[in-house]
């Protein structure tokens, strides 16, 4: 449908296809981060026949690497289940009637929200006991659960924010209504408003997952053997080799790349899903 | 302490300042008209939005570092050629860059189609319209969730304690290893952190309203 004109402004253009930020495929990634894992040892090739080859050291070493990866997923698993626990708690204890009750959650979730994760982990590390008793019983408090607790204490007050801004996302006419059918405000919370929160909350939960996901190696900092440590004494048991080094940290990165990306694909597919078109 | 203090104040400097040029250049890139530069920046974003910064930055300082030549120090030693900070920097600022392409990117989408046409109209070049026209326009309505991101990337410089870049947590670190005041530091390290937040947001939200444009967004 090309017309016969002389201004190039009457020219039809052709249509731009929309763009999508999940253009590339999962495949695309893989190859690079291959590439990336390869590519610096190779400059190392020339240290000797002797040794075994990068890939082949690390392919020892991948049974274990992914048992501390593993790990820490279920630490992720657990932050984020007492995180959300606590969060909504905290986040519905943001939107209460009670004035005070109000300010005191705003404030806990702006502090936890603004201190680095990495601060609050340290927190939780050097400040909970390592052991505790009740009645007599001693219950331990081994290194994973304390950083299960300091991950969680962000996880926490990120959960209290999306709680609170997909309760304040609902329009008014949702409370009016169930107060006008006379349900109690607990009633409406969790019969109303609490329902139709989930299916808002849902994408930037899973947000929130991946990024504690890619917390928790955090707590190799401080001393919990998940799989950053385990990579870490990996490479100091191989002596030190230099040439050995872009492949373990590639090989890391490779594994959460693998677990979050598709998190975060699926995320976008809500999001679009659950778009509220106006 | 005050010198860890500068440190985390200079690491969240210059990461905020090449984070933002990352983004800003990523976002253009981004509206290229080539395919492949468009998958480079599409690749680079998910790369470093999905693993997590401190395994960047490992994998930045120990298996790229290692890579590069030494150069003789001033004890006549040898030492890498990208200290710890520096690499800090690079690792810290390519991982707040993915992010802040995405929030250009969604900022120039903000910006009407006519604008950009008009400006054809008016004969700018591509180069002129993004500068003068685009940019400046998603800016304003990308500053929210830069504002964010931003936030984010001041907490993330904690990080480089992992390499051994003298921040303010290291610092406090030592001092609470040599005084055993655990609890004291680290209130004092929450506050501080607080604040530098505190005063970040605030000069963000200064700005943000110096730059609004009556009756634009």
């Amino acid at each position: 449908m090309n017309k016969k004109t002389d201004m190039p402004v009457m020219l039809s253009k052709p249509i731009e296809a929309p763009y999508t930020p999940s253009a590339l495929s999962y495949w695309h990634i893989l190859p690079i981060i291959a590439a990336m894992m390869i590519i610096p040892s190779l400059a190392f090739s020339a240290a000797g026949d002797e040794q075994l080859s990068p890939l082949a050291v690390l392919k020892n070493w991948i049974p274990l690497l992914l048992e501390g990866f593993v790990f820490n997923l279920v630490i992720s698993v657990c932050a984020m289940a007492v995180g959300t626990a606590a969060g909504t708690a905290l986040g519905l204890g943001q939107i209460s009637p009670n004035s005070l009750m109000r300010s005191g959650s705003w404030f806990v979730t702006q502090f936890f929200r603004n201190a680095p994760w990495l601060v609050l982990l340290f927190f939780a590390m050097f400040l909970l006991p390592f052991e505790f008793s009740i009645a007599g019983l001693t219950i331990p408090m081994p290194d994973w659960f304390k950083a299960i607790i300091g991950l969680s204490l962000p996880v926490m007050a990120n959960v209290s924010e999306i709680v609170r801004g997909a309760i304040r996302s609902l329009p008014s006419g949702q409370w009016e209504a169930a107060e006008s059918l006379a349900y109690t405000r607990r009633q409406t919370l969790w019969l109303v408003i609490l329902p139709q929160c989930v299916k808002r909350m849902l994408p930037p939960w899973m947000n929130l997952y991946a990024i504690l996901t890619m917390a928790t190696v955090l707590a190799s900092i401080v001393g919990v053997s998940e799989v950053m440590t385990l990579t870490g004494r990996a490479l100091s048991a191989e002596g030190g080799r230099p040439d050995l080094l872009a492949p373990f940290y590639g090989f890391v990165l490779l594994l959460f790349f693998a677990y979050c990306y598709p998190i975060a694909r699926y995320t976008l597919r809500l999001e679009k899903k659950f778009a509220v078109i106006n | 302490m005050i010198g860890g203090f500068l440190t985390t104040l200079k690491l969240s400097a210059v990461c905020l300042f090449f984070s933002v040029i990352i983004g800003v250049v990523g976002a253009w890139l981004q509206g290229s008209s080539f395919k492949w530069t468009r998958r480079f920046v599409n690749g680079y974003i998910q790369l470093f939005r999905n693993t997590p910064p401190l395994v960047q930055l490992y994998f930045f300082y120990f298996a790229i570092g290692t890579l590069l030549p030494t150069v003789e120090n001033d004890w006549g030693g040898e030492s890498p050629l990208l200290g710890n900070f520096a690499w800090a920097a690079i690792s810290l600022s390519f991982f707040a860059g993915a992010f802040n392409v995405e929030i250009f990117r969604s900022g120039i989408e903000a910006v009407p189609k006519s604008t950009v046409e008009a400006a054809e109209a008016l004969g700018f070049t591509k180069l002129q319209i993004y500068k003068d026209i685009t940019l400046p326009l998603a800016f304003r309505v990308a500053l929210p969730a830069l504002n964010n991101n931003l936030v984010n990337l001041v907490k993330t410089t904690t990080l480089a304690y992992a390499i051994a870049v003298p921040d303010l947590l290291y610092e406090s670190n030592q001092i609470w290893s040599d005084n055993v005041n655990v609890t004291e530091m680290m209130i004092f390290l929450l506050i501080a952190y607080f604040v530098l937040v505190g005063v970040l947001v605030a000069g963000m939200n200064r700005w943000e309203r110096s730059l609004k444009i009556p009756g634009y967004g």
